[in-house]
């Protein structure tokens, strides 16, 4: 249904089809049944919230893995993208937000890394490399980066340039663009816009991902919105506006998650003031209450974490005051922010949070081994009454207290760093992307005993990059942009589009327009 | 998706012969098993001689195994200990020569190996240099110093009272035995129940949890080396007294055969995992394994090939393991 109005939007035919394509992973469906189309010369945003499945649907036409069904079209004929070298050669290039150069080498030699043109005897023919990058600089018009030069010392700017040469040396028809402004100054991005147009005047198909909607205005012929792995609609940009594209984007139902019950909110447990970390925590201040669940919605990057870390002592604050419990404190590491009553879950649970080749009990036992421990000694009964207590509260499915915490589904990984903290019987929980990665039973599960400690007098500021999951859990919504709080709402102020339209900053951007 | 999928239980089917598939049961079948083989092929292996040789002759690469396996399960490495084994046994036998009191020439050695090895902990945890490049270093210091200063002549003369390894408790046990023993069940002991041991295991196999827990990594870094001196020095002190000569020079790749007995004892490259009771387990089949060949008539420098194939094997077992931990 999706497909046939996108294909029967597209006017010329299409260079790129992608065709109900489908994809899981372990416990989570990334995309289902997702088809949309590039015309050759087009611009083609693709626009989702985090976790949306743009990263997956890339991935998949890059070659990265291959779908679990569907196809991918190019010219008409389908092609079996098994390898990243199979997108190549049907002339799909894609620029990733983290590049992919060789600092060490130079311009012309990572535009040539793989194919570089050969003299005789098989040896490299290094003069045709840089002759050849050289044309190709001036074919985009780029006079301040020479074929010589160094790439580790060049801008990110001139990098992404270097990414965009290489694409073009393969022939590409087809160039993909993972959030390519993420890292750019204002100057790089009317460049890079520059460049996307030569390309497009080219005859190159461009799909371009970004979460910034005045670009896709600028930039953009017609824009596809995914939204949980879901095709929503494609639209010209001429026929649509900013305020449609964030209701398509967020528009979600909430029913199917476990709302906040209403529980008596109580004294302040946390308050921050003008507390700064630079480069991403910029004169924050918020209060979090007794029974209080604060969410904290924003854009991947927003600083959203940074704040979690300073605020839990990973990265001390570098101006500023906190309090807890109406005492004003110095957090300078996390051994001092678990003292005074702070607790963490971090957004990364298996980096941060969860000893893999310890066992259950060992890791919900880490942060409490003060309670557990006397005189230096683990008491084991006591130890083991805390896991077990704790497996009970909080349902995780393990064989035995004794099983490898590594083996476990990733929401009973969740469940583990979770209940590993509340152990210690902190004042204030801190979550970060509390139900990321995890399938919808665990989640609603996570909700539930969310609202539960909430019921208890924990307060609790939440960051979640699911707006449907901030505002069903929250009493009060606070968004972060740019290192900024940039607004706040009360739970029946908080609407997805509000929320959305200030994680995004279009108020601002129709504002200044 | 149902609810009924969505739970499912994760409980694995319990291995069958579970306990016995763990790495110090393994080792302890292998020890066992050898013998008997071995017995079979040729009785004098089994002769109590024999078998109090090996075990004798071998208890400090055990004990220091001990403390080294504290080192990787931290997530560290060290290659200076065969170095300042060498060292220390040196410093003590010279002391020994010089007519310092018995007490003096045993301490000297744990007292130099927390010093040294703890000096190393302080540089990889807090200026967060490699452990190997570190040791690498020091390997050297050590080794050139020694040769240096001393020139590798012999140390003789050594008073009867500083002989340690001489000693029978209770009229029977040799002290070699008895410190292998002994250090390896306080060790394990400690591992297993102090907060501190369990830091050592939550740091080597996740730094960074460990930290947002409240574990500071540093220290528990410094405290695995310094301990890990201790372990050399009581190694340095069995190496010293166990012939009536010292020769004062570094055994050649004592600490690849000590890091040998700590992996294939079980302890984990990667961190985080392993015993030292298998370690333990290991250094004896390993010493077990040299004296077999002789018996059966195999040349004995096959035994580092047999410790080359044994350190592989052990190596490829657990990255595989973990490989499937991280895929589930």
């Amino acid at each position: 249904m999706a497909t046939d109005q996108a294909r029967s939007e597209a006017s010329p035919p299409p260079l790129l089809s992608v065709r109900d394509i489908e994809k899981s992973f372990p416990g989570v469906r990334a995309l289902s049944g997702v088809s949309f189309d590039v015309a050759q010369g087009e611009v083609h945003a693709l626009l989702g919230e985090n976790g949306a499945g743009k990263s997956t649907l890339i991935k998949i036409v890059s070659g990265v893995f291959p779908p679990d069904r569907g196809e991918v079209i190019v010219d008409g004929r389908p092609v079996n993208l098994e390898r990243p070298d199979d997108a190549r050669r049907a002339g799909i290039a894609t620029i990733y937000q983290e590049l992919l150069l060789f600092p060490e080498l130079t311009v012309a030699e990572n535009v040539y890394m793989g194919h570089a043109p050969r003299a005789g005897l098989g040896r490299l023919d290094w003069r045709a490399m840089r002759e050849k990058t050289g044309e190709l600089l001036a074919s985009l018009e780029i006079h301040d980066l020479k074929a010589d030069r160094v790439v580790g010392a060049l801008s990110v700017g001139n990098r992404q340039r270097v990414e965009i040469l290489r694409a073009l040396s393969q022939d590409a028809r087809i160039l993909i663009m993972d959030e390519p402004t993420a890292a750019l100054t204002e100057y790089d991005v009317t460049r890079l816009f520059d460049i996307v147009r030569k390309l497009k005047a080219r005859g190159v198909a461009v799909i371009y991902i970004s979460h910034r909607l005045d670009e896709i205005f600028a930039i953009a012929d017609r824009v596809t919105v995914l939204r949980d792995g879901a095709h929503v609609a494609t639209k010209r940009v001429a026929d649509t506006d900013s305020a449609e594209l964030v209701q398509l984007m967020v528009g979600r139902k909430i029913e199917s998650l476990f709302p906040k019950i209403t529980v008596p909110i109580g004294e302040p447990v946390l308050e921050i003031k003008d507390l700064e970390r630079r480069p991403l925590t910029k004169k924050i201040s918020l209060t979090v209450r007794a029974g209080e669940i604060v969410g904290l919605a924003g854009l991947v990057g927003s600083g959203r974490s940074e704040l979690a870390q300073t605020i839990f002592g990973v990265t001390p604050a570098e101006a500023g005051e906190i309090r807890i419990a109406g005492k004003k404190v110095e957090i300078r590491s996390p051994a001092q922010a678990r003292a005074l009553g702070v607790a963490y879950v971090p957004e990364d649970r298996g980096t941060q949070g969860l000893v893999r080749p310890m066992t259950v009990l060992e890791n919900f036992s880490l942060a409490a081994l003060g309670k557990v421990a006397f005189g230096g000694f683990i008491d084991r009964a006591a130890e083991r009454k805390l896991a077990a207590d704790g497996v009970k509260r909080f349902s995780v499915k393990a064989s035995s207290l004794e099983q490898v915490a590594g083996k476990l589904s990733g929401g009973n990984q969740q469940k583990i760093v979770l209940g590993k903290w509340l152990a210690n019987q902190p004042k204030l929980l801190i979550l970060d992307e509390p139900t990321r990665g995890i399938d919808v039973g665990a989640k609603a599960e996570i909700h539930r005993l969310m609202g539960e400690l909430a019921a208890q007098g924990l307060a609790i500021l939440m960051i979640s990059s699911e707006l449907p999951e901030v505002l069903g859990m929250s009493d009060r919504v606070l968004v972060m942009r740019e290192g900024r709080i940039v607004a706040e709402f009360s739970r029946a102020e908080a609407t997805q589009e509000a929320a959305g339209a200030a994680m995004m900053g279009s108020q601002e951007a129709e504002k200044a327009a | 998706m149902t609810a009924a999928t969505l739970f499912r239980a994760e409980a694995e089917p319990r291995r069958l012969l579970g306990v016995l598939a763990s790495q110090e049961a393994l080792l302890a079948i292998a020890v066992i098993g050898l013998a008997i083989v071995v017995g079979l092929d040729n009785p004098r292996f089994l002769a109590t001689r024999n078998l109090s040789d090996v075990l004798l002759g071998n208890a400090y690469i055990a004990v220091a195994a001990v403390g080294m396996s504290m080192v990787i399960i931290s997530g560290n490495i060290d290659i200076s200990v065969g170095s300042l084994i060498g060292v220390l046994a040196t410093l003590s036998g010279t002391l020994a020569v010089d007519g310092a009191p018995t007490a003096v020439t045993w301490l000297a050695p744990l007292l130099v190996g927390i010093v040294v090895m703890g000096l190393q902990g302080v540089v990889i945890a807090y200026l967060r240099i490699p452990a190997i490049v570190v040791t690498l270093g020091m390997l050297s210091i050590l080794k050139g110093g020694l040769i240096s200063v001393t020139g590798g002549k012999w140390i003789t003369d050594l008073p009867d009272s500083f002989h340690l390894a001489d000693i029978e408790l209770f009229g029977f046990v040799p002290m070699p035995v008895f410190l292998m023993i002994v250090a390896t069940l306080l060790a394990a002991w400690w591992m297993r129940y102090s907060a501190r041991g369990r830091a050592i295991y939550a740091v080597g196999g996740n730094g960074e949890a460990a930290r947002l827990c409240g574990i500071s990594q540093r220290r528990t870094v410094v405290m695995v080396f310094a301990l890990h001196g201790f372990f050399a020095g009581i190694a340095a002190l069995l190496y010293a007294t166990q012939l009536r000569v010292i020769q004062s020079t570094v055994p050649p790749n004592l600490e690849l055969t000590i890091i040998t007995a700590s992996v294939v004892g079980g302890v984990s490259i990667l961190g985080g995992v392993g015993t030292v009771i298998g370690s333990t387990l290991a250094a004896v089949l390993i010493a077990e394994i040299a004296s077999a060949l002789v018996f059966i008539n195999v040349s004995p420098y096959w035994i580092r090939a047999v410790q080359g194939v044994l350190i592989l094997v052990t190596v490829i077992a657990d990255i595989l393991r973990r490989r499937r931990m991280a895929g589930a």
